[in-house]
């Protein structure tokens, strides 16, 4: 039982850092309409110069000078390349792809097969609490995402900024007549998503992850199921999407040992399991607008 | 136009003779590749459905041929058909893997199929790497030479043409220009016929179609299965030309490089397909070859940029420069002096 419950929160943990990346991604499809297919190597940006610098400057300050980073890049993203490009938003998607070969190449040549830690204060901590053994960088995963999610909610709702992102979505021809910039709100939409991977990217390599590597935007990976599966225009969805695929995760991860008839390594490929799952019962995801057409 | 202009194509069966092996074999990477990316551009380029599974449906064919083709051994199985038939039932396989995935390919739309392919590249590579006895595990598995009617697709046999001595790689040139020439003129022709425009209003206006009786779900399906066939193609290609097939490069990566291919070349077109496959594919090789030469580029293993790294800044920045500034592809590259005015209409 108690096994159970230690599986479930560190579900939620996981679950909740995923909510973060698929949060970001919602965020950028909602005020662009682009997939953003380079979201991992972002994630993957705002990791490595957090682990670069802070030793220099301790955590938070590498935290928030890799924060800062992803964001930019995120930013940079969006001056170049779509708001410049023509083309379908769906081939402006695959040109995201181009932008992720670049920057996966760049960062994993420079990690190399190294693991570098990201000096997180919790270290490999541990809670007990009635018998229940809980690591502390998943505790503070759980209570970081949930601020920030908070956050986000509070000033997607009530913040100018947060009212303007939601008209562009609605109808952006009408809201750019209103006198929103357009520019300026798909810019902060990547920016926000970059800044959100980054602050991911540390609980996704903290312990019992050994830290981060060529493989951490595999991790990151996951949070693409958990956006789609939720439906990729709602906030809400991500947020489900996130938990359930991080609950699944750690439960398949944790009763592996019953399951071998399916092969090693299946904590890995149930949240894809999942996805398909639920897409073909609702192609359009949990929460999803469904398409319609009118006639 | 005059069919004179196809006659340059004719070049392509002289290479066997004047370049060496390392020449051939990239060559035949590029046919692997244009058959497997002719598919996809059918997929996405014709049809507007993003797909990152197209590496699982190349590592279902080539581990498909294997399987077929391949002996029985102490740690291996195979079924030991002649492969001309491992071939045919390969490809039908990727098929059958594609059709098993209609459910998805037929009701997803756009980028929305593409986040929900990447499901098959994992659960792809889960399968690949625990099914020991038909993959070989991470070493990967040796792979059954081509043969035909009786004549073997590798370094037995003494054919000599013109003086020059054929081994595997000259022999299967001749067939991967066989394949992808029949592969291309296949797209073509759906292209040019009526399954071709009902791909391109899909893309273009989904709701139009279904309007015109298109069968939209049933012919996105369709499209999916082709394409996932002519990667199945392709991968039986690569397996021959590689002569192992290992699970861990039929990954992500390889995905993407798909993409990238069908991007740069021009989307929507079966020569852009070609033209791409051949920019991906032949990048890392050429700096490979002449990485001493090349400022700024590093043989691998020395710390520096090395060959492959420096293909994938320069072959992911095209993709984006592609896109800004050239949205035909380089298939849309006009040279003033070999490209004949067109008629202006009055």
């Amino acid at each position: 039982m108690t096994r159970l419950i230690e599986l479930l929160i560190n579900g939620l943990s996981l679950g909740s850092v995923y909510a973060l990346i698929a949060l970001g991604f919602v965020v950028i499809f909602r005020a662009t309409e682009v997939v953003n297919f380079a979201h991992a190597s972002l994630l993957l940006l705002g990791g490595y110069v957090t682990a670069v610098l802070h030793d220099d400057l301790g955590f938070l300050g590498g935290l928030a000078v890799g924060v800062l980073a992803a964001a930019a890049a995120g930013a940079l993203i969006e001056l170049v390349l779509l708001r410049r490009a023509k083309a379908r938003r769906d081939v402006v998607a695959i040109a995201t792809i181009g932008i992720d070969i670049v920057l996966m190449a760049e960062l994993s040549r420079r990690l190399g097969t190294s693991v570098m830690s990201l000096g997180d204060p919790w270290q490999d901590r541990v809670v007990v609490l009635g018998g229940v053994t809980i690591a502390q960088t998943r505790v503070a995963a759980l209570v970081v995402a949930a601020v920030l999610i908070a956050l986000f909610l509070l000033a997607f709702k009530y913040t100018p900024w947060g009212v303007s992102m939601r008209a562009v979505a609605e109808d952006s021809e009408t809201s750019a007549l209103m006198g929103i910039r357009l520019g300026r709100i798909s810019m902060s939409a990547w920016a926000v998503a970059g800044a959100l991977a980054a602050v991911a990217a540390v609980f996704i390599t903290a312990f019992p992850t050994p830290g981060l590597d060529r493989t951490s935007s595999i991790a990151a990976l996951k949070a693409f199921p958990a956006a789609i599966l939720g439906g990729l225009d709602s906030v809400t969805g991500a947020l489900v999407g996130g938990l359930l695929i991080g609950v699944t995760e750690a439960l398949v991860g944790g009763y592996q040992n019953d399951l071998t008839f399916l092969g090693r390594g299946l904590g890995d490929v149930a949240p894809y399991v999942v996805m398909i799952v639920i897409l073909l019962v609702r192609p359009s995801g949990l929460f999803g607008t469904r398409e319609v057409s009118r006639v | 136009m005059s069919k004179a202009r196809y006659l340059p194509l004719l070049l392509l069966l002289l290479p066997p003779f004047y370049l060496d092996l390392f020449w051939l074999q990239a060559g035949l990477f590029v046919m692997a590749a244009a058959i497997g990316a002719i598919g996809l551009n059918l997929l996405t380029g014709s049809t507007g459905q993003l797909s990152m599974g197209h590496s699982f449906f190349l590592a279902v064919g080539a581990y498909g041929y294997v399987y077929f083709a391949g002996d029985e051994t102490d740690d291996l199985t195979g079924l030991g058909l002649p492969p001309l038939l491992a071939v045919v039932c390969a490809v039908a396989l990727a098929g059958l893997a594609g059709l098993a995935f209609s459910p998805i390919a037929g009701r997803l739309s756009g980028v929305y199929l593409g986040i929900a392919s990447l499901a098959l590249i994992f659960l792809g590579q889960h399968v690949l790497f625990n099914v020991h006895d038909v993959t070989g595990g991470y070493n990967g598995r040796a792979v059954p030479p081509m043969e035909a009617f009786g004549f073997a697709f590798d370094g037995t046999g003494d054919v000599v043409v013109l003086g020059i001595a054929f081994g595997a790689l000259e022999k299967l040139w001749f067939l991967g220009l066989l394949l992808l020439g029949l592969a291309a003129l296949f797209a073509l022709g759906v292209l040019k016929g009526r399954p071709g425009r009902a791909m391109n209003l899909i893309r273009d206006q989904q709701t139009a179609a279904g309007v015109l009786g298109i069968p939209v779900a049933r012919t996105r399906a369709a499209v999916f299965t082709l394409s996932s066939m002519y990667a199945g193609l392709g991968g039986v290609l690569l397996a021959l030309t590689f002569q192992r097939a290992v699970p861990d490069y039929f990954g992500m990566l390889l995905a993407l490089d798909y993409l990238a291919m069908i991007v740069i070349g021009g989307l929507g077109s079966v020569s852009g397909a070609v033209i791409g496959a051949t920019f991906v594919t032949l990048l890392p090789q050429l700096l490979t070859r002449y990485s001493d030469a090349l400022p700024l580029v590093a043989p691998t293993g020395t710390g520096g940029v090395s060959p492959s790294d420096a293909a994938r800044y320069l072959y992911g920045a095209a993709v984006v420069g592609i896109v800004l500034f050239l949205p035909a592809g380089l298939r849309g590259l006009r040279i003033p002096s070999l490209t004949p005015r067109k008629e202006s209409t009055p």
